[in-house]
């Protein structure tokens, strides 16, 4: 029988957090040496969810692969299957008509909206407080309804094709989602009122898991997690894909560093996605919803790199093709790996209980981080 | 004769006196109060448990448990029994004997608590001369009860919870008492009844000025965390140790910290509701003659539990709406903060009690 680490040489104390915990959210598997309640060392350990699906993808054709990335960070779905749609688009030059990006943008604006709400309400009940998960899920239940009426599913999308989207939009989306941002605006301050004015929650979240602007870099921190710390690193703004481009909206960038600057980064970016889905809702230009394309897609041979801008931060995907059927290599740079990797630097010092506020603030998604 | 809960124990009183020898009424008597006790617990787990988790749905847009019975009232009846056929499952490694002591002595605790409270007129098990001194100091009994859960579960989440519990009870355990301090001092005695008797002519709340209801926010705060609610509920903490304490225990020992932790919130809302609030005492405005009769006719009964609901109701507010502190920040917010404050309280209300400046 395995004899359980219990305590260190130097008498610390050896905790397993997960892989079945309440707020790992998933099954990560945390082993954090204790001093007492102040933490010495979290070390991560991966691979209760892996489903290797870089290795599947290899056996799968270039419109095939597409939809296993929806199970990757399932919380951006729609993201990960514009990334993987554009990195096909790429390698095969194709020109994706109007109608279609401005159709993946809303969705994915719409994603992020969605996966920054269960991400309010995940941390709030982190740190201790169960009320405003619910308040989170009355708000996102919307934002599915509308995924459900557009592409038939709720969580794993797989609506972007190479050229396009996969159907036209529902003859109500506008509407639904006018309805949606009319009421979500109108609930915005009750999330402020809820949980960012309230005193105990801001101290809970500032000055806890402090990552320098320097170290986000080298950890490869990227999305929320480095922009609090003050690197602008927004895809959708250094390189712009589809139409983002021609779209007004800010980066999202806090200096602090802290639990708190990551926490303000993402209820900015909910508001920036807003002001993006404004732009649009009422622009989407008539013509095809997809590009024509051939029934078999090849992509010629070479090696073929796009990213996106989950939210979570970078999806890089990147494909080697051998000019077959079936890519021959790919891999997904996802960004709660480099996120995770920067746990223990930041949890270094703190309490048990801003383990947890952090690991709240990272915003993990297990199924990202082990792919 | 008035028909009143007191009068009802009274004529059980004389009739026994009257049938049986003297020894035999008292130990009759005991047993049927000892009954009461338990009927007491287990009606106030039910009821409590389910004000709960219709406060909470109420609070998160949810319609609660609405299947069992009408509007789901017999839900907790269900879960109990459920509990009740339930494995106790004790750990490997757990000392067996303290690990399955843990939940009587914090139940204990928590019952003996019971003794002083006033819950009508003239209606006490024990109307003890030093009655809050007696609550303060049995109803810190309970933290030994969680050092042992937490000790004998062998589980490091247990012994970190339970070593949260022990400090932060330890802690505002002062402020409590303090707070408590603040009414003897004006009420000059120390017995439950004759707190509640100096309230006549108004609640301590509103004659006492400042200084009482400086004490009373102190006080909700320091319950609060004495009886490990949120925000202040380190000890179980689900998010952080999963379920503190308690984690290694089921069934029917799980059943008793639960029906404990209920039975705890209602004890020290009725202290408070006491102290401050005049306990059994209606509400009289002045020299509204004929409000303060009217306010006379409802049964002193309905006044304690009244008031003492509602206390319930905003502890339970409090934890639907608020997260939770940290361990450092808990212990600042006792010692640096809220102590020093019922210190200086406590000197304000001698001097407002000796210059007489209350109503």
């Amino acid at each position: 029988m395995l004899q359980e680490v219990a305590k260190t040489d130097t008498g610390d104390l050896v905790i397993n957090v997960g892989p079945q915990h309440p707020s790992t959210h998933g099954v990560l598997h945390l082993v954090i040496t204790l001093n007492g309640e102040t933490i010495k060392k979290v070390e991560p350990h991966l691979g209760y969810i892996h489903r290797s699906i870089e290795k599947m993808c290899e056996s799968l054709s270039y419109r095939q692969f597409i939809y296993s990335t929806s199970r990757m960070d399932y919380l951006s779905a729609h993201i990960n299957n514009h990334g993987c749609a554009l990195a096909v688009e790429k390698g095969l030059q194709i020109e994706v008509p109007q109608r279609a990006q401005v159709i993946r943008v809303l969705m994915d604006e719409l994603t992020r909206l969605a996966s920054h709400q269960l991400w309010w309400g995940a941390l709030a009940m982190d740190v201790g407080a169960i009320t405003p998960f619910f308040h989170a899920f009355r708000e996102r239940e919307l934002i599915n309804d509308i995924m459900e009426e557009t592409c038939g599913a709720r969580l794993t999308m797989n609506y972007m094709v190479p050229g396009g989207v996969m159907f036209d939009l529902h003859p109500d989306f506008q509407k639904k989602v006018k309805d949606f941002l009319t009421l979500f605006k109108s609930k915005l301050p009750e999330y402020d009122e809820l949980v960012t004015g309230n005193i105990i929650f801001q101290n809970r979240m500032k000055n806890v898991g402090y990552i320098s602007k320097e170290d986000a870099i080298s950890y490869g921190c990227s999305g929320p997690t480095a922009r609090a710390s003050g690197v602008s690193c927004d895809i959708r703004k250094k390189y712009p894909y589809d139409i983002y481009a021609q779209l007004q909206f800010s980066e999202a960038i806090e200096t602090a560093g802290d639990c708190w600057g990551r926490y303000l980064v993402r209820m900015e970016e909910m508001r920036q996605s807003i002001s993006i889905i404004e732009q649009l809702i009422d622009n989407i230009p008539e013509g095809d919803f997809v590009a024509k394309t051939k029934a078999v897609l090849k992509l010629p041979k070479g090696e073929f790199f796009t990213r996106v801008e989950t939210a979570r931060g970078e999806l890089g995907i990147y494909i080697v093709s051998e000019g077959g059927l079936t890519p021959y290599r790919i891999k997904f740079r996802s960004p709660g790996f480099s996120n995770l990797s920067a746990l223990d630097h930041m949890a270094k010092g703190q309490k048990i209980g801003d383990l947890v506020a952090i690991m709240g603030t990272l915003d993990l998604v297990i199924p990202d981080i082990d792919r | 004769m008035e028909f009143s809960l007191a009068s009802i124990a009274d004529s059980i009183d004389q009739w026994l006196n009257a049938h049986c020898a003297s020894w035999l009424a008292l130990t009759i008597e005991f047993v049927i109060v000892g009954v009461l006790c338990i009927g007491l617990f287990a009606v106030l787990g039910l009821v409590l448990i389910m004000m709960e988790r219709k406060v909470s749905a109420y609070m998160q847009l949810r319609l609660g448990p609405n299947r069992v019975g009408p509007k789901g009232m017999f839900q907790t009846v269900a879960d109990t029994l459920k509990l009740l056929v339930k494995e106790g499952l004790t750990p490997a490694g757990a000392d067996k004997f303290l690990f399955n002591l843990a939940p009587f002595v914090v139940m204990i605790a928590s019952m003996l608590v019971l003794a002083p409270i006033a819950f009508a007129k003239d209606f006490v098990i024990w109307d003890v001369n030093i009655g809050v001194l007696y609550v303060s100091a049995v109803s810190s009994i309970g933290v030994i009860g969680i050092l042992m859960a937490g000790w004998a579960s062998n589980n490091k989440y247990s012994l970190l919870g339970a070593m949260r519990s022990g400090a932060q009870i330890v802690s505002y355990e002062l402020s409590a008492g303090l707070s408590i301090l603040t009414i003897v001092i004006f009420s000059q005695d120390m017995s439950i009844s004759s707190i509640i008797n100096s309230q006549q002519d108004g609640w301590w709340i509103f004659k006492g000025h400042i200084p009482v209801i400086i004490s009373f926010v102190i006080f909700i705060i320091a319950v609060t965390a004495e009886t490990n609610r949120a925000p202040f509920d380190l000890a179980e903490a689900e998010s952080e140790l999963t379920a503190g304490f308690h984690t290694e225990y089921s069934g029917m020992k799980f059943a008793l910290f639960f029906l404990a932790e209920y039975v705890n919130i209602f004890i020290v809302c009725a202290i408070g509701a006491t102290l401050y609030l005049g306990g059994w005492m209606p509400l009289h405005i002045g020299n509204w003659e004929a409000f303060n009769h009217i306010m006379d006719y409802i049964p002193s009964s309905v006044w304690f539990l009244g008031k003492t609901f509602f206390l319930i109701f905003v502890i339970m507010w409090f934890r639907w709406t608020f997260p939770r502190l940290r361990i450092d920040q808990l212990l600042n917010l006792e010692w640096k903060y809220l102590l020093p404050i019922s210190m200086f309280n406590l000197l304000l209300a001698t001097l407002v009690a000796i210059q007489g400046w209350y109503f």
